[in-house]
């Protein structure tokens, strides 16, 4: 049997009608509701190909869906594709949004462009602040036991994978064969 | 300009960045007044939505002052004060003109199964966001809104995504007068869609999450009776003794891919990436909803697959609704709401974090330090 939260007590019923604003939306014929209720079929409109009066001009690369035939009348550029993570990009984009080979390259492609994207800070003369970066004043301020615990076990786990990788057993050397028939 | 910059996984900054450029006649440029860190951004902070690019921006809730526009704006003038809708549409196209503006098909060169959103990857559309002291907006005749003169910016800027989304949220479930609605995820958006599951004349409202501030919070600002389901064996188990073993008329999925309460979904959802997110919420709401009842969601999840018990939703004859927000459609309605009182938005904010510390909110919201529910964050324009 299920067990009852312990909160529970702090859940008294209340009359909905005291709550302001209470049923001011309730309309029955709301079902089926939005996005069904107002649907059209593309069969039924006459103008569904219309499309805006200008077009953004593509004065940078920007990589389309194979699922549709044209690039939208706008489109957004912050992070052209370029680098290894580019190319990566550039071959998901042969694939339709149906396939993995889309999804998983993108998935790939954002984790090379994390390495590009240290390397050119590093290329510019910028040391990545990643204690900022990641907010961990937050943490210290507001989270500081399981923080500094979570700092530990991992402080912990990481000597202790260093240790055990470098204190193996010293390969023996190979013992020499020997060869008694170079005697003869 | 000063803007966020992602560099990877949990690794944000803010830099100078070249000011936005007019790319397209229906163009504006917004100087940010207030702009939010949502839980959906968690999603590009974790690394998990792919074409998330090292050097994009984020934030698709600002509010700001037009200070230029192209040549074809109309409707907004140099020095309006807007809130700018986190879907980027066109107005004009087959999909908008039913008022599905979050799937317009004239925003987005680079995926069709999501619509255009302002710093949401460039599976999204590769615009940049408005965690930045100024945005380009295209179709700035269709989404910007001008802030009535009576509204707080606070209001304003939640009113871009979380109310609407809480709402739709909501609206989606089809409510009828009566029903019994479990909603999973006490973030902002579980929050807003507890409250407005009243106003479609819920009877009953539930709502489950694990963390106890965020309870104690949900059940003041959405007077619904709250449970944490780490006090639980079985949350679908405790739903269904509580609804006297019928299941909820209608659950709402306000949690995603970030989703907490089951080993193995985190795990292949969410450290191995095996699944488009964790999607334990959706599997309790599957569960846990009545037969023929419905399961709305506005959690987000990654363009891939997810592991849920879809042979129980055919067995139960359930109707399973989700949908990008059509914020513009819902904009007069509930712009309606927060002016009569009925709705508060900034009562949800609980942060105020300048827009150079942008790492330290994401941090801050990311683990749920200092009890944070909604942060909204400063540029250093919005005080000029």
């Amino acid at each position: 049997m299920e067990k009852t939260p312990k909160n529970t007590p702090k859940n008294p019923r209340i009359d909905p009608k005291q709550i302001k604003g209470w049923g001011i939306d309730a309309d029955p014929k709301n079902d089926p509701t939005y996005p069904m209720r107002k649907r059209m079929n593309v069969g039924e409109d006459p103008d569904s190909k219309h499309r805006p009066d200008h077009l953004q001009p593509e004065d940078t690369e920007v990589l389309r869906s194979i699922e549709r035939p044209d690039v939208s009348a706008v489109f957004g550029t912050p992070a052209p594709p370029m680098g290894l993570s580019g190319l990566i990009r550039r071959a998901a984009f042969k694939y339709s949004e149906n396939e993995y080979k889309h999804w998983l390259p993108l998935i790939v492609a954002d984790r090379v462009g994390v390495v590009e994207g240290i390397v050119a800070d590093l290329s510019h003369g910028k040391l990545p602040n990643i204690w900022a970066e990641k907010g961990y004043d937050m943490e210290w301020k507001y989270n500081r036991p399981a923080f500094v615990t979570k700092l530990a076990t991992i402080g912990a786990v990481t000597a202790g994978l260093v240790v055990w990788l470098s204190s193996g057993k010293k390969k023996q050397p190979k013992p020499v064969k020997k060869d008694y028939l170079s005697r003869f | 300009m000063l803007a966020m910059d992602y560099r990877g996984p949990k690794r944000v900054r803010a830099v100078q960045k070249p000011m936005p450029e007019i790319k397209h006649p229906q163009d504006a440029i917004v100087r940010v007044l207030r702009t939010c860190i949502c839980g959906s951004d968690l999603h590009l902070y974790n690394g998990n939505v792919p074409d998330t690019r090292v050097g994009s921006t984020f934030g698709h809730e600002f509010v700001g002052e037009i200070v230029e526009i192209g040549a074809d704006v109309t409707k907004v003038k140099v020095g309006d004060r807007v809130l700018v809708p986190f879907n980027i549409a066109c107005g004009e196209c087959h999909f908008c003109r039913q008022g599905m503006f979050g799937n317009c098909h004239e925003s987005n060169t680079e995926s069709t199964a999501v619509g255009a959103i302002f710093g949401y990857s460039h599976t999204a559309g590769g615009y940049n966001g408005g965690q930045a002291e100024y945005a380009r907006v295209p179709y700035a005749n269709v989404g910007p809104t001008i802030i009535p003169p009576d509204m707080d910016l606070d209001d304003a800027v939640l009113l871009t995504d979380v109310i609407p989304t809480g709402y739709q949220a909501a609206e989606m479930a089809g409510i009828q007068t009566g029903d019994t609605v479990v909603v999973f995820g006490a973030g902002p958006i579980g929050i807003v869609a507890a409250r407005c599951a009243w106003l479609f004349g819920a009877g009953r409202v539930i709502i489950i999450d694990q963390e106890d501030y965020r309870l104690e919070f949900a059940c003041n600002y959405s007077y619904c009776e709250a449970y944490n389901f780490k006090e639980m064996n079985d949350p679908v188990l405790f739903i269904k003794k509580i609804t006297d073993w019928m299941g909820a008329d209608c659950v709402i999925d306000a949690v995603g891919a970030e989703a907490a309460g089951n080993t193995m979904q985190t795990v292949t959802g969410r450290k191995l990436l095996l699944q488009a997110g964790s999607a334990t919420a959706l599997h309790w709401a599957i569960n846990s909803v009545k037969k023929g009842g419905v399961v709305s969601i506005v959690g987000v999840y990654g363009p891939t697959d997810n592991l849920v018990p879809i042979g129980n939703m055919m067995n139960k004859g359930l109707t399973i609704r989700g949908n990008q927000t059509s914020v513009k459609r819902l904009l007069p309605r509930l712009i309606e709401h927060v002016q009569n009182g009925v709705l508060n938005p900034k009562a949800l904010i609980t942060h105020r974090i300048p827009l150079e510390d942008v790492a330290d909110g994401y941090r801050m919201f990311s683990a749920k330090l200092d009890n944070c529910i909604k942060t909204v964050l400063m540029p250093p324009t919005a005080n000029q």
